[in-house]
């Protein structure tokens, strides 16, 4: 039963957390109008809207959001030659995002979200649909509500997830030993209960999960109904596919290690970029003692891209997966790697020297990993000491 | 001419038809409630909710007819017992072991009894109860008591059997290949929808559905229904491994240690997680003994009865031998290439105890892990350890050689697991029955 939703459906947080120190980065190539719908939560923070595309287009931001914008012509003039390892034609361009941000956090999300406003009760959701849609098809998002009825703040439990620290050395099995109502169980050791500072935070999918194009096309009808009221940390020496749909990470912690990589127009590969990313980014917060969480919060996908296309941009990825993971699996970092700057160039490196054989792509993107942190230390550069020196 | 139904007669037509979309009946007069429970009885649309509505408006008409008719809510079926057959397994390879650490378990095999009566039971009383065990009617079980661990394992050995380590001697003595179990102080849970959860049937699944220990699946275990591999998972990872051990969770009290639970008194787990995972490899994690099963014919010879704190006692917090196998057990399944999967199914844990009081004893343990977690974690075996046993041997000796000389309980431990090998060798390959 369609219901038009009004504001208070979607009510805002009482508090905005975070709301100077996060900032959300949106990759559009089309318009901005679902920014409208998403409002009761996004108002309250700044957004870095990076426009793919043809920059001669002008993209209305609806009024009242404090945001920069930045076309292509903005990326060349601010980077330069090395605009050539910000992807075009691909939502892997937010990465310039990650980088011209100055908050600490980064929530990252994709463009042209309608509110519709509908209100059905499956099993035990009663979303609120919200359209959205990525580069290539419209993808609706909504703003689910957990099975007690209580609308999710997507945004509000990655900041808790990245507020609380997580626990990569041993497994707890009740998850989250963090959150209210749980704990660390029997045979935990007292040392190892603080906990590391949490990095990353990878939300998840109800409805059309995130599947690669071959299992789209086998199963296309597998709709995701399992709410899992978990959230855990993803154990140190362990791998996962970080999906870049409902992301937040700790900008101060890792922000140089989400480079998306290299997608798009020009490239062999499309659909990899969050998961390079998230593979790079876990083999660094292994070496620097740092948490990836995953789990909770889910947010509501409604449409499915074509697994046609996808299968046309993903096939490459995944023969080259195979040889990929064993590399980032093995993967090991100097001790002397101690920033994730220094800890980027060293797998940039590697990559080189291992992955170039399986396809010369890997020696473009190689090379483009060291321009992004280049680029990335040219707009951070870490700053003067009081009494003027350089650090 | 059949006279035409009356205007309330097709009221309460209508009402029984709609029986689902109705709420609340307490607006009804009395004797309309009675003709419309009458009628929903007719048609045969009384349900477990439809007669809570009908108890819900408190009218005593409604409760002698309940009482009359002998009506009674009957026990949520256990609906995953087909799924159960669809996996061919078939009941006769599957032992449930309990250790009955309390005499009375006529109220544990009463919860149990729809779940458990199926199958084999192997009961072991602890050597060091003194109370006659009272078992109710309607199983097909065995009872192992002191007298027939000592003829089976010798006097001086059945020492290693008492308190919780007494099911090890059912693992022991069993000849089926799944051994499913549950601490005598836990009863069958309900998931989110209100439905009896099946454990033995969950853990099953577990146990011969693959476990994926090599690479992170971010929607939990792949092989259950309505969920599958993401985007970015190997393909040639996505047959798996074989899941030797799984380990599920409890609501209510959860397995917590002395000091968080007397902290947190009041603490209780009330979050059902609707996931099952698999513990990636060499991640090692707290194997709790109150809730398991394993493959007995795959991994058998690795739980054991090894570590033995000075103050051991009759409740969980006061004990760390579980700890201690599940350490043995994750870091063998991860040299051999088995999986470990953790989460449902759930059981429901009792209260019991008082962690302020058992925090005295169980501070040991709490001490020990910050040496045996660094030790397993560095644990590495040779490549000739090829079977469960030889692994198992192997670990033994690392222990004796890096964690004897630092506490004697380890020394003690290390030469225990040795001597279980031989055990496991020499009466896992004869046949047992109960004396007398």
């Amino acid at each position: 039963m369609a219901e038009p939703a009004t504001a208070t459906q979607a009510a805002a947080p009482a508090v905005s957390l975070l709301k100077d120190e996060l900032d959300i980065v949106i990759p559009t190539i089309r318009n901005l109008d679902f920014l409208e719908m998403w409002r009761p939560f996004f108002q309250p923070y700044h957004l870095i809207i990076v426009q793919d595309g043809d920059p001669s287009k002008t993209i209305k931001v609806p009024e009242g959001f404090d945001y920069e914008l930045y076309n292509r012509n903005d990326i060349n003039r601010i980077l330069g030659p090395k605009a050539s390892c910000i992807s075009f034609k691909d939502s892997a361009c937010r990465c310039f995002g990650y980088m011209v941000s100055k908050k600490k956090y980064i929530f990252t999300i994709d463009d042209d979200c309608f509110y519709l406003g509908f209100c059905y009760y499956g099993q035990k959701l009663n979303p609120l649909i919200v359209l959205m849609g990525d580069l290539d098809t419209l993808v609706q998002i909504c703003v689910a509500k957990d099975p007690s009825g209580k609308a999710i703040n997507a945004l509000e439990q990655h900041i808790k997830n990245l507020l609380s620290p997580s626990t990569p050395f041993f497994f707890n099995t009740l998850y989250d030993p963090f959150r209210e109502g749980a704990d660390f169980v029997r045979g935990y050791p007292f040392s190892l209960r603080e906990g590391v500072p949490t990095a990353a935070s990878h939300g998840l999918w109800l409805n059309i999960p995130d599947y690669d194009a071959p299992t789209q096309l086998v199963k296309p009808l597998e709709r995701n109904t399992r709410y899992v009221d978990a959230v855990l940390t993803i154990p140190k020496g362990t791998l996962f596919p970080m999906c870049g749909m409902n992301l937040a990470f700790n900008r101060e912690l890792i922000g140089p290690a989400m480079y998306f990589g290299l997608m798009g127009d020009g490239q062999p590969i499309g659909r990899y970029d969050d998961m390079w990313a998230g593979w790079c980014t876990k083999v660094i917060c292994d070496h620097l003692g740092l948490g990836v969480k995953t789990g909770l919060p889910y947010i509501f996908h409604s449409k499915a891209s074509n697994p046609f296309v996808n299968l046309r941009k993903e096939y490459k990825g995944i023969y080259w997966q195979e040889e990929i993971i064993p590399f980032f699996q093995q993967a090991v970092l100097p001790k002397d790697c101690t920033t994730v700057q220094k800890c980027y160039i060293e797998l940039a490196k590697q990559v080189k020297e291992k992955l170039s054989k399986v396809d010369p792509y890997f020696d473009k993107l190689a090379d483009a990993m060291v321009t992004w942190i280049e680029a990335w230390d040219e707009l951070n550069p870490t700053g003067p000491v009081p009494n003027g020196k350089a650090a | 001419m059949r006279t035409p139904p009356c205007l309330l007669s097709l009221t309460l037509d209508s009402a029984v038809h709609n029986l689902s979309n109705i709420t609340d009946l307490s607006p009804l007069p009395d004797h309309i409630l009675i003709e419309l429970f009458l009628r929903t009885l007719r048609t045969g649309k009384l349900t477990e909710r439809v007669l809570k509505l009908f108890i819900a408006t408190g009218k005593d008409e409604v409760f002698s007819l309940i009482q009359a008719l002998n009506i009674q809510v009957t026990v949520t079926p256990v609906l995953p017992t087909s799924k159960l057959m669809s996996l061919s397994i078939k009941d006769d390879e599957i032992d449930i072991v309990i250790g009955a650490l309390r005499p009375d378990l006529t109220s544990f095999m009463n919860e149990w009894r729809t779940i458990f009566s199926r199958f084999h039971l192997i009961i072991v009383k602890d050597p060091d109860l003194k109370e006659e065990l009272k078992i109710p009617e309607g199983f097909n079980l065995d009872v192992y008591k002191k007298p027939d661990i000592d003829r089976v394992v010798g006097t001086s050995t059945s020492t290693i059997f008492s308190g919780y380590s007494c099911r090890y001697f059912g693992y022991l003595v069993s000849r089926k290949k799944y051994i499913i179990s549950v601490d005598d102080d836990c009863y069958p849970a309900k998931d989110n929808k209100g439905i009896l959860v099946d454990a033995v049937a969950q853990h099953i699944t577990n146990l011969t559905t693959p476990a994926t220990p090599f690479f992170f699946n971010t929607l939990y275990d792949p092989f259950t229904e309505g969920a599958d591999f993401v985007r970015g998972y190997p393909f040639s990872l996505r047959s798996g491994v074989q899941c030797a051990l799984s380990c599920g969770l409890w609501l209510n009290l959860a397995d917590y240690d002395a000091p968080t639970q007397a902290l947190k008194p009041e603490e209780r787990n009330s979050r059902y997680v609707d996931a099952v995972l698999t513990v990636p490899a060499r991640t090692l994690m707290p194997i709790s003994g109150i809730n398991i099963a394993f493959n007995r014919e795959v991994i058998g010879p690795a739980l054991l009865p090894s570590l033995r704190l000075g103050g051991e006692g009759k409740f969980r917090w006061e004990t760390m031998e579980d700890i201690w196998s599940g350490m043995c057990v994750k870091v063998v399944c991860d040299h051999l290439g088995l999986g470990v999967k953790t989460g449902m199914p759930y059981v429901w844990r009792n209260d019991r105890g008082d962690a302020i009081s058992s925090l005295r004893k169980e501070w040991e343990g709490v001490k020990l892990m910050e040496e045996v977690v660094p030790f397993f974690q560095s644990v590495r075996l040779s490549r000739e350890a090829t079977t469960t046993e030889d692994c198992v041997a192997e670990v033994a000796n690392v222990v004796k050689e890096q964690l004897g000389s630092k506490d004697p309980m380890f020394a003690r431990a290390a030469k225990a697991m040795v001597d279980w090998v031989k055990l496991w060798k020499s009466v896992g390959s004869s046949t047992s029955s109960p004396g007398a």
